[in-house]
């Protein structure tokens, strides 16, 4: 494919706002996780006994007067991502350079705006029961709730879409950027992703017996499951020179197990089949990647077929690491946070380990790392795998 | 961009299998000779049967899940192709919305009950999940929604991916009922879905569709059949390219945000 330029690109997640705190947590090895404090919205309910990775000055972070109409928790989530490293000036950039009709919003999300469907169902009224009336917004109550925030938040007016494939969703949007712009339906596309903590998710979760009740080890052999987390994450993408500088999208590849709802496919044959396919679209050795952010959930059965695909296709030099164990498992937003570590890498040539975790699982190959390391690198990977056996996963380069 | 010709841009594909499903119009054959002035069948079974889940699933299934996958697997068979082969497009303006409730519900009273089955059931990807696992397709697979906008935006994904080099995709557009007090905030009527296979290159018998996006008309068509019939539901912003594909040669353009149409034209070229 193609290659495409990141002209600007940055993540909120509970280590912090924007890609500075997201950079001094990774190298510092301070996690963001914290004891479960998200209340459950039915009376008497104690929350979870788990760990969360919950984003600090949420509730003090009301959307402006002219977004009032969009207020909820994942809304503002989604625009205090939005303002971050430079986001908006790039967007204003693409504007006069194209037009804002020919910018697509591609935005990725598991859970939308669910959070403020939950509350309104704890505080229905009336007979037959209705919502309470300053909650009975229909922009809220509905999957496209975050796209079509962003869109009118940035006032881009090209095709808008939201994605729901669970936790590949922030991750597909790079694929379906670069074929808008390969086929000529925008110039540029604000790509993203964004999910907060809520009852569905944490109780969800819960209900499938995959959440820890400690911090998440991915890739320990003692691993008890995941901890949840919540985050947004934003790039802008355009079409450029094939001898371009600066941050790139390479490939993406994308597949299904056809396995099971919410297990991965007991050989890792989706995971390898997108890998594969990112590599192939890249036109990249396997052997040249230096980086590759895992989807390293820290569940027992995810981190060991996804141990198997990595030990399939790539040397032992590899430096592959979750950093599930610094954020939580962000879901939704999983794609744009990992994205965004794995050009983090590009640009520093920091390139992280995996937090909390101390005994290496037996499968795992000697590309998954315990330990941060440094080195310069030209290619990084981030993997995204989410229920109903969605795979994507994508390759970025430094020119 | 003048919506009088069409632009020399266009994205094309070849239409290869249609699938439909909605209630007293259980398939496509049924819903074109309604686009065309027949009557809907009284007798028609009330619910989707889609033979590709095991008995006990099809049961369990929940009714959008039940009428996305039949409308999926009908239009593969119309096109005659393999659909473990196909990537493939779901798009949905609120997914299930019985199970949003039953989740919202559950969570105000007894969070610590969520039902397993009914949490992964919930995921807006649930019916690509469903047909990715019950055709055996490792392909690639999306869901989507966008509101009114929704089928264009997919067929928009399905065109580019096309122009990216796939050889066909398959496009699912599907929505249910509206579902306790949720449904009183996002009204949805019924039950539909339809189903199309895009081919990239032409095939004799298939029309021809070219896409381009543009303004919106000055004034609204006139509704056809199909779309009258059905245009409660959340998914009814697609009918108006079914009962085009029912007319034969038209032009037509679907709502695809941002104040834009997705603009069509089918002929039979």
């Amino acid at each position: 494919m193609p290659p495409l330029a990141i002209r600007a690109y940055t993540a909120s997640t509970a280590l912090g706002h924007g890609l500075s705190a997201q950079a001094a947590a990774l190298r510092e090895r301070r996690s963001g996780l914290r004891r479960n404090d998200f209340a459950a919205l039915a009376a008497d309910q104690a929350p979870l006994d788990c760990w969360i990775g919950r984003v600090d000055g949420i509730e003090n972070s009301p959307l402006p007067a002219a977004l009032a109409e969009w207020e909820c928790r994942n809304n503002r989530l989604a625009w205090l991502s939005l303002n971050q490293d430079g986001v908006p000036a790039a967007i204003a950039a693409a504007v006069a350079r194209y037009g804002a009709d020919r910018i697509a919003v591609i935005v990725g999300t598991s859970t939308s705006s669910i959070g403020a469907t939950e509350a309104a169902y704890a505080r229905l009224h009336g007979e037959p029961p209705r919502f309470p009336d300053d909650l009975a917004r229909p922009t809220l109550h509905t999957p496209h709730s975050p796209g079509a925030f962003v869109a009118a938040a940035t006032g881009l007016r090209g095709p808008c879409v939201t994605v729901a494939t669970a936790c590949s969703s922030s991750a597909k949007v790079f694929a379906q950027a670069a074929r808008l712009i390969a086929a000529g339906l925008a110039d540029a596309a604000l790509v993203g992703g964004v999910d907060t903590l809520c009852g569905s998710v944490l109780f969800g979760f819960n209900s499938l017996q995959l959440v820890s009740p400690d911090p998440c080890r991915p890739f320990d052999a003692q691993r008890t499951g995941l901890s949840l987390g919540e985050a947004g994450g934003f790039a802008l993408l355009e079409r450029c020179d094939a001898d371009a500088g600066g941050l790139l999208l390479r490939g993406y590849g994308e597949s299904s197990d056809a396995h099971h709802m919410s297990t991965p496919h007991p050989q890792g044959l989706g995971a390898r089949l997108a890998m594969a396919d990112a590599l192939a679209r890249a036109g990249v050795d396997a052997a040249a990647i230096g980086y590759l952010n895992l989807h390293g959930t820290a569940t027992p059965a995810n981190d060991e077929v996804e141990a198997l695909a990595v030990a399939a296709l790539f040397p032992p030099q590899l430096h592959a690491s979750s950093t599930k164990g610094w954020t939580g498992h962000t879901l939704g937003a999983a794609g744009i946070v990992e994205s965004a570590f794995a050009l983090l890498a590009l640009d520093s040539g920091e390139l992280p380990g995996t937090l909390n975790s101390r005994e290496p699982d037996p499968g795992n190959g000697p590309q998954i790392r315990f330990d941060n390391a440094r080195a310069p690198i030209r290619y990084a990977m981030n993997n995204s795998f989410g229920f109903g056996g969605n795979n994507c996963s994508l390759v970025f380069a430094r020119a | 961009m003048n919506d009088a010709a069409r632009p020399a841009t266009a994205l094309t594909a070849a239409v290869e299998g249609i699938g439909y499903w909605s209630r007293g119009l259980p398939d496509w054959n049924a819903a074109r000779a309604y686009a065309l002035g027949a009557d809907a069948a009284d007798a028609a079974p009330a619910r989707p049967s889609p033979q590709l889940l095991p008995a006990n699933e099809r049961r369990r299934a929940p009714e959008t899940v039940a009428v996305a996958l039949e409308v999926a697997a009908a239009a593969c068979a119309a096109a005659a192709r393999d659909p473990a082969a196909l990537s493939s497009v779901f798009v949905s303006s609120h997914g299930d919305m019985a199970i949003t409730d039953y989740m919202c519900a559950t969570l105000a009273s007894d969070p610590r009950a969520i039902s397993p089955t009914r949490f992964h059931n919930s995921v807006h990807n649930a019916a690509a999940g469903y047909w990715t696992i019950g055709v055996g397709a490792m392909r690639p697979a999306t869901a989507l929604s966008a509101l009114q906008a929704g089928f264009a935006q997919g067929l928009i994904e399905a065109l580019a991916q096309l122009a990216a080099g796939e050889d066909a995709v398959l496009l699912a557009g599907y929505d249910g009922a509206g579902y306790g007090p949720l449904g009183a905030i996002a009204p949805s009527e019924g039950l539909l879905g339809a189903a199309l296979v895009l081919g990239r290159a032409p095939r004799a018998g298939a029309p021809a569709l070219h896409a381009w996006l543009g303004p919106a008309p000055a004034a609204a068509a006139a509704p056809g059949r199909l779309h009258a019939r059905d245009h409660g539901n959340a998914s009814a912003p697609m009918l108006p390219l079914f009962d085009a594909l029912a007319a034969g040669d038209a032009r037509l353009a679907l709502p695809a945000g941002g104040g834009r149409c997705l603009w069509l034209e089918l002929t039979d070229d």
